[in-house]
């Protein structure tokens, strides 16, 4: 196969060698000086950049959830709190097959399966190097199970967290709100680095409105990662540390002791009771029966858990103090009855005569003594006492729609308060506009002395929520002055114990009537207690009390009907109403209960109003000097620690003296 | 024998006359030996830290390179007659072999590499590594050089028949470095430059007609993303860039021994294989990178010399080849690494952990050492 022609040349074979060999090795020293000026390159030219992109690989910040802030009542009281507890975590990206490691964790009954389709919403909706939680406050026993099993579930594992905690169960829960897990709606409204490393946030109630200074600010640790993202732990970290801020802890206007009289007050009833300091609008009592557990919801609630809630005929998660909305019956007497003596419709001292049935003018409709009888005659002051529903007929429709709205709008029929918890119902106080507006027909949209007739009693078109009407009656209490409700009065720094007081906001004072004339419509109320409607509730009573009750119709009875409350289902039985302000001469608290189905309104609203006004009241009246209608003074326990808000005073002078003479604001 | 450094072996440390004996009697050069030497044991040192301080895996290291390194003395024995006799048999051993792996690999419906012989993986592909180049250059060895037309052709079929076996296995990595182990070698036989220039512009046609009238889009795509493998972070891209995170964070003088985040974190994959050369760059710097390149660039040196140093057309072929080809080893692997070529399995030779590629490497340096220690002993 050697070429015949051609021999081989030993010499011009090896000089060609060495002269290849020379240039391979030129080549090879050149591509030596370019892999070397690359190594430059990254090595010295770009290192900051490159030991920057390390660094940034190797760390990873990890949020440190700050502590929620407290929630405490007037009297420093803890109505929330946080507690440690146990919880179930997942980071999606180190489980290798969700589905199947959900199916395990049902399997071992750490998860129901209604609540598979939410657990899984939530973990797509976080960002798969975060620990969502999937279940929360694991008892003992699930602890155990899990542990067992843990080794068949990468990426999910037990921590320990603050959870809120409610040392009252469900006390005053449609005022507090709860803490509950963040729903991917929220995600979307809620920056997501402050929740990084929490699951819950506040919902409803004041949980939910100070949401910002309870949730404080989160604290990040770096950590040591590997290219896994598991943490690791390494030698001479010099890792970044900062600190989280706890939420600031709020204080409410809410009285402990009160609350809880006017929660156990209802006795298993629906309804909505709310006090008020007419003083500062600080709400001391704000209840709506029932209500449910809130700790439930930071427990983590099952779907069926949840649906036992939301399809329970009480409706507990309704919260019946800011958006029920109910005929305020007549309890709309007393601001009527000053309508009708500023417009001069009727005077003090003048009497009528009730014959038990009222003839509506220009029909033939009769509309009849609520509760049936004959007051005969009557003046003002006994007619409110009395609550002559046939005198009060008369003056709505003497006074007209246009007359009762301008007078009637001031004290907050129909408006929402203002109260600083969202969510609530405005009511409604009908004028002749909004009637026209209701009905497209101008013979339906027209007003009729009927409609007139019905204010009288605070029926028809008129709505109001309890919230409303507690907050009418503060006014009167406070003979026109109006403060904004309000739950925060102070906002406590957990790191300095420095509380910032929430000044009182003052609103414009309602004018009303002349001071004679609020004068008038007091002793009304007075006498309502004395000799009137509710004269069996303040019998033994250290304070003297005003009050109005009332009954809000669920159901129309025939005009030539009688209502007998036994004949009737208890859903359709009247709602039963009853305000309150007390001391009479000098008011701290102003209430107003609703009863859902309670009949008359001094039966069931009114005793609870007392109850309310004992708890509060008792222990901030002077001890050495028992007065009221009945003189007897049962030891009460005193309030502890030291209630802020306990301003002895005497009745001659009122917490007006005193705080003339203190220069300060009331209780905070 | 030349010169006599003290080795790390116990039995040489007596006096340096008594080294060069040993040395001289066992046919093996001492410069080149220290240099492999160096090598292996840097990377050893390297190993320890990249495989997350697994004694047991530079253990395993260890026994590899015993195997190679007795591999090497094995050969060194043979006199260059010998292996030139033996070239044909070992390629047609390896063919077979290689056949047999790809035709168990299309019934196994896997990639196959290698034959399990139980206590070793032996890959068939290593054995070309060197049974390409002693074919060619005996081949050569009678014939006039520089080689012609027809000739050119049967190396051709030399180099690509085994080439084109490992590239459907697929190991397209070991199939180039075959073909550049035969390329070096037939130009250093004096391959015509008007056939590289051709050779050259013939690729590049062809390399553009594909582009344009064969590939799809994906296909370009995929090349593309071969080519620059940063356009793809998440995927291709990613071991190539936080390769270079390695080494640039590394700096001047490294994080220290097993202190490389890059590194000890996992960030860094392939980081004990092919990727080892990152983590020197990260744990000793641009100073460990440069120290390691001279140890290599003397063994390179020193085997070019050695190679010269030969009598016959054989022995200088085949030994300049096995110097170059181990210079393109550690040429593609630190160019990939640090990115300037694509990124294609090519360990860094003696240093990267597993595969038979040590005892290969090592073999053919005793193939070196025997064509250069025998040189007196050939005929021309």
């Amino acid at each position: 196969m050697a070429g015949p022609l051609r021999l081989k040349d030993h010499r011009k074979e090896l000089s060609s060698f060495m002269q290849r060999s020379a240039v391979a090795a030129a080549f090879i020293g050149a591509l030596a000086l370019v892999l070397v000026g690359r190594l430059v390159l990254l090595q010295i030219i770009r290192y900051d950049y490159y030991l920057d992109q390390a660094l940034g690989n190797r760390t990873r910040l990890e949020p440190i959830p700050a502590n929620r802030g407290l929630i405490l009542d007037r009297n420093g009281q803890i109505l929330a709190e946080n507690q440690p507890s146990f919880q179930l975590e997942m980071v999606r990206e180190q489980v290798p097959d969700l589905e199947e490691t959900l199916l395990g964790l049902q399997k071992l009954e750490l998860i129901d399966k209604e609540d598979l389709d939410d657990t899984r919403r939530v973990i797509r909706a976080r960002r798969v190097f975060e620990a969502v939680p999937i279940r929360l406050r694991l008892s003992e026993e699930q602890i155990a199970r899990f542990a067992v099993h843990r080794h068949e579930f990468p990426g999910v594992d037990i921590r320990a967290r603050s959870t809120r905690s409610y040392p009252h169960g469900a006390l005053a829960v449609h005022a507090l709100g709860y803490v509950g897990a963040i729903s991917d709606q929220d995600l979307t409204r809620i920056d997501r680095t402050a929740y990084a490393g929490t699951s819950l946030m506040g919902k409803l109630g004041v949980e939910s409105a100070r949401e910002t200074e309870l949730h404080g600010k989160n604290g990040y640790q770096e950590i040591l990662v590997n290219a896994q993202g598991r943490s690791v732990e390494r030698r001479g970290s010099d890792l970044h540390r900062q600190p989280p801020r706890a939420g600031a802890d709020l204080i409410l206007s809410l009285d402990l002791p009160a609350q809880q009289a006017a929660e156990q007050g209802f006795e298993g009833r629906r309804g909505a009771a709310i006090a008020i300091d007419p003083h500062t609008g600080d709400v001391l009592v704000l209840a709506s029966m029932p209500g449910f557990d809130p700790g439930i919801f930071g427990r983590g609630i099952t779907r069926a858990e949840y649906r036992a809630l939301e399809r329970n005929i009480d409706l507990p998660l309704f919260n019946r103090a800011l958006r029920g909305i109910y005929p305020p019956g007549s309890t709309v007497k007393p601001v009527l009855g000053m309508a009708a003596l500023a417009y001069g419709i009727v005077r003090a001292d003048e009497s009528r005569y009730c014959p038990g049935v009222y003839v509506v003018p220009g029909s033939s409709r009769r509309a009849r003594e609520g509760r049936g009888g004959v007051h005969g005659t009557v003046d003002l002051r006994t007619a409110i006492a009395e609550s002559c529903d046939v005198y009060f007929y008369d003056v709505a429709y003497q006074l007209g729609p246009d007359r009762i709205h301008e007078f009637l709008d001031p004290f907050g029929f129909g408006k929402p308060t203002g109260i600083d918890i969202a969510g609530e119902q405005t009511g409604l106080l009908p004028s002749r506009e909004w009637k026209m507006k209701r009905y497209k027909d101008p013979s339906e949209g027209a007003w009729y002395a009927g409609d007139s007739v019905n204010f009288g009693i605070g029926q028809g078109f008129m709505s109001v929520t309890p919230m409303q009407l507690a907050q009418i009656t503060s006014v009167l209490a406070a003979k026109g002055a109006v403060y904004k409700p309000r739950l925060v009065t102070g906002i406590r720094d957990p790191a300095t114990g420095q509380t910032r007081k929430i000044d009182p906001v003052a609103l414009p004072h309602v004018k009303g009537g002349t001071p004679q004339q609020w004068d008038v419509i007091m002793e009304g109320m007075r006498a309502t207690m004395t000799r009137g409607t509710a004269r069996a509730i303040s019998t033994s009573a250290e304070y003297q009390m005003a009050g109005k009750t009332g009954t809000a119709q669920v159901f129309s009875v025939g005009q030539n009907e009688r209502y007998v409350a036994s004949q009737v289902a208890e859903r359709l039985r009247d709602h039963s109403w009853f305000i309150a302000f007390a001391p009479a001469e000098a008011p701290q608290i102003a209430v107003a209960v609703l009863v859902e189905n309670g009949g008359f309104g001094a039966s069931a609203a009114a005793p609870i109003a007392r109850k309310i006004m004992d708890a509060y009241l008792l222990p901030r009246l002077p001890k050495s000097a028992p007065q009221g209608d009945a003189p007897e003074a049962a030891p009460r326990p005193a309030p502890e620690p030291p209630a802020q808000g306990a301003l002895p005073h005497d009745h001659e002078h009122g917490p007006a003296t005193v705080r003339a003479a203190g220069g300060t604001v009331p209780p905070a | 024998m030349i010169r006599i450094n003290p080795g790390g072996d116990s039995t040489t440390r007596r006096t340096l006359g008594g080294a060069a004996r040993v040395l001289s009697a066992l046919q093996l050069d001492g410069p080149l030996l220290i240099g492999l030497g160096l090598v292996c044991a840097y990377g050893l040192i390297v190993l320890y830290s990249a495989s997350g301080q697994s004694g047991s895996m530079v253990l395993r290291a260890v026994v590899r390179l015993g195997m190679g390194a007795a591999a090497m003395v094995v050969l060194a024995q043979l006199r260059p007659q010998q292996l030139r006799a033996a070239a044909p048999w070992i390629y047609i051993f390896g063919m077979v072999l290689l056949v047999v792996v790809d035709v168990m690999g299309a019934i196994g419906k896997g990639a196959q590499r290698w034959i399990d012989l139980g206590f070793i993986r032996f890959q068939p592909s290593e054995v070309m590594k060197l049974a390409v180049p002693m074919l060619c250059a005996r081949y050569l060895h009678e014939r006039p050089l520089p080689p012609s037309a027809p000739m050119l052709a049967v190396l051709a079929g030399i180099i690509l028949l085994p080439a084109a076996l490992t590239a459907v296995q697929p190991d397209l990595g070991t199939a180039i470095l075959i073909v550049i182990g035969g390329l070096l070698l037939v130009v250093m036989a004096g391959l015509p430059v008007g056939y590289m220039v051709g050779g050259a512009a013939l690729a590049a046609g062809a390399a553009w007609v594909g582009w344009h009238y064969f590939l799809r889009e994906y296909q370009r795509l995929r090349v593309l993303t071969f080519i620059d493998p940063t356009t793809d972070p998440q995927g291709a891209g990613y071991h190539i860039i936080q390769s270079q995170i390695a080494i640039g964070s590394g700096g001047l003088f490294g994080k220290g021994w097993m202190n490389g985040s890059q590194s000890q974190l996992e960030y860094l994959p392939e980081r004990h294989t092919d990727f080892i050369f990152a983590v020197i760059g990260e744990e000793f710097g641009l100073l460990g990178l440069v120290i390691l390149l001279s140890l290599y660039l003397f063994v390179v040196a020193r085997s070019l010399y050695l190679a010269s140093q030969t009598q016959d057309t054989f022995s200088r072929l085949l030994s300049a080849s096995l110097a170059l080809t181990f210079f393109v080893y550690v040429f593609i692997n630190t160019g990939m690494v640090s990115g300037l070529l694509p990124v294609v399995g090519v360990p860094l030779p003696l240093v990267s952990y597993g595969g038979t590629s040590m005892v290969t490497l090592l073999a053919g340096f005793g193939i070196l050492m025997a064509l250069y220690s025998h040189r007196k002993l050939v005929g021309s």
